[in-house]
């Protein structure tokens, strides 16, 4: 417990310091606080909007977390189809990599016109965005198996089938989870863009309509607060993905020796 | 990114380990109608004139193994010995089945291979690697832990089934992958330098102790080492190879009873013997290799990931 608090205290020491010059430099009065509000202000407008913030959270997490796990089943899938045929890999790479190039904001209006207005275009969007990470580690994960180990199976009369169970999916499920975790950052941001881009009915549309929303009515300081839940969350997801991958794949933490 | 997985080749290596297992189990009948105590014979393993080039890191060929002939009669432990990258690995791939020669021929029964490194699955605990190739043959799950379990408590790891290769001696580890060997349940069992990564006393320890577990579960055995006392006082007999390429230069006979001591008289002789022979093969690749100038032109292609022998 004392050393969990200790891990923590580098972190804690940085976001302090980094807040303490940011209300300096607006209370100094070197900006507007329209433009950028002073930390004290955010604080504040935190805990007045608490049950807002909270409840546009929902949607939002949801769009973050089940698109994460589509994009990992998704990712792995088709990771294993392009280890498996490489003819299939030329044919589909080159437009994994160029569907990561496409502003959303070019097939929301597609998106909106298939899956109206609930959460499901929203979860395309983050899938969309979160699935390319997952495939590149995946894929390399899945190569990466020691060729010797494959050699061995064959003496051991392991049919391509067995080669990939016994050896090449258990090496490429960190890879995977590895490829979800750079995926979460870009997720967040991915809700985002899918709230700005679709619309939607309903009470609570989410923290990035939230935000668009406050912007326009500048609310600065609500919209930093709402941004200010997205970061922790973001954090939170990180960690519990690494939990995750700790809990699925301990070996893949073990003897990694002397630079820890 | 190819797996190395050649269907044609796994086609062939396949018919001819069926073709094998049926010879192997004719060969097998026949020494059970022989009296006890018999001299056995019928090769399990026939390697004649064979040779072998591949691709080298800068494309130009390396020829691993040159008109190379040796066999190994079952129930004999046939020990290879050769300078470090004399064709030790691809010798023992072939006989697998994992590379094709260029020419000569291999006749033998459908082999093991426990390679250098332990090669232990770091997912699976120590049982269940032992046991990977009954879960390969379909052997249900419970019952092939309980199968490798029982070899646990005959080679003193008990106790250690569930653990994790991490957490595993380098020893332990080395004896895992030789009950996951031994469990294949092929007759002929091809060994590449198992006990080269050790220290001094553990490799004397698992030197004592393969003796002792091929007694109780004989089979025919193929040991690569570079390690010449190792050969002596583990081997029925013993070939000496030559640097790249490889072909044999002497084959020592090892009469002695075992448990053989390293310091024993004859066993000193012999490795002095065997070292000797070492030497001569060395002092001879050399001359051969500025008689015969460059070498062939004509050399077959690389199969993608195979026949490369790992730069040590």
């Amino acid at each position: 417990m004392r050393r969990r608090v200790l891990d923590t205290l580098p972190a804690v020491v940085l976001v302090i310091v980094l807040l303490g010059a940011w209300e300096l430099y607006v209370d100094l009065g070197s900006v507007n606080t329209l433009v950028l509000p002073a930390p004290h202000e955010i604080a504040v407008s935190l805990w007045e909007n608490a049950g807002l913030l909270a409840s546009n959270l929902k949607p939002t997490a949801e769009e973050v977390v089940l698109g994460i796990a589509l994009a990992l089943a998704s990712g792995f899938a088709l990771a294993i189809a392009i280890h498996l045929s490489p003819m299939l890999r030329r044919a589909v790479y080159p437009l994994a990599v160029g569907s990561q190039a496409v502003p959303i904001a070019v097939i929301a209006a597609l998106l909106i016109f298939w899956w109206g207005f609930g959460i499901l275009p929203k979860l395309v969007v983050v899938t969309l965005i979160c699935f390319f990470p997952v495939l590149v580690t995946t894929v390399d994960g899945l190569a990466g198996v020691d060729p010797e180990q494959l050699k061995l199976l064959r003496t051991l009369d392991a049919s391509r089938w067995q080669a990939l169970r016994f050896a090449e999916l258990p090496a490429a499920l960190p890879a995977a989870i590895s490829g979800a975790r750079i995926a979460l950052t870009v997720a967040v941001i991915g809700a985002y863009i899918a709230e700005s881009q679709t619309a939607t009915t309903g009470a609570y549309a989410g923290l990035g309509h939230e935000i668009n929303a406050d912007l326009t009515a500048l609310q600065t300081p609500r919209a930093y607060a709402a941004a200010l839940v997205l970061f922790v969350f973001a954090i939170a997801c990180f960690y519990t993905l690494a939990l995750l991958e700790r809990r699925l794949a301990p070996w893949a933490h073990r003897s990694r020796g002397a630079f820890r | 990114m190819q797996t190395g997985l050649d269907p044609g080749l796994e086609a062939e290596r396949k018919t001819h380990a069926e073709r094998a297992a049926q010879t192997a189990s004719v060969a097998q009948a026949q020494r059970a109608t022989q009296t006890a105590g018999a001299l056995v014979t019928e090769s399990a393993v026939r390697v004649s004139a064979v040779s072998r080039a591949y691709a080298g890191n800068d494309g130009s060929p390396v020829r691993a193994l040159a008109d190379i002939t040796l066999h190994a009669a079952t129930g004999e432990l046939l020990a290879v010995v050769g300078p470090s990258g004399c064709g030790k690995t691809t010798l023992l791939e072939l006989i697998c089945g994992l590379q094709r020669s260029d020419s000569g021929s291999i006749e033998c029964a459908p082999a093991a291979l426990m390679p250098q490194r332990d090669l232990l699955l770091p997912w699976l605990s120590a049982v269940d690697n032992a046991a990977l190739a009954l879960r390969i043959a379909r052997v249900p799950r419970a019952q092939a832990r309980e199968r490798a379990a029982e070899m646990f408590a005959e080679l003193g790891l008990a106790g250690f089934e569930r653990a994790h290769p991490y957490e595993l001696s380098g020893g332990m580890r080395q004896r895992v992958a030789f009950v996951r060997t031994l469990l294949s349940g092929k007759q002929l069992l091809c060994l590449d330098e198992p006990f080269g990564a050790l220290d001094a006393i553990t490799r004397a320890e698992m030197h004592a102790w393969l003796a002792d577990a091929l007694e109780h579960e004989p089979r025919t055995v193929v040991l690569v080492t570079h390690d010449v006392e190792e050969a002596v006082v583990l081997a029925d007999r013993v070939a000496v190879i030559s640097p790249r390429p490889g072909r044999v230069v002497q084959e020592l006979e090892v009469g002695l009873k075992r448990p053989r001591v390293r310091t024993d008289p004859e066993v000193v002789a012999l490795r002095e013997q065997a070292l000797a022979a070492l030497e001569q093969g060395r002092r001879r690749g050399r001359e051969l290799g500025q008689k015969q100038g460059p070498e062939p032109a004509q050399w077959p292609e690389r199969e993608p990931g195979l026949g490369q022998e790992r730069a040590r």
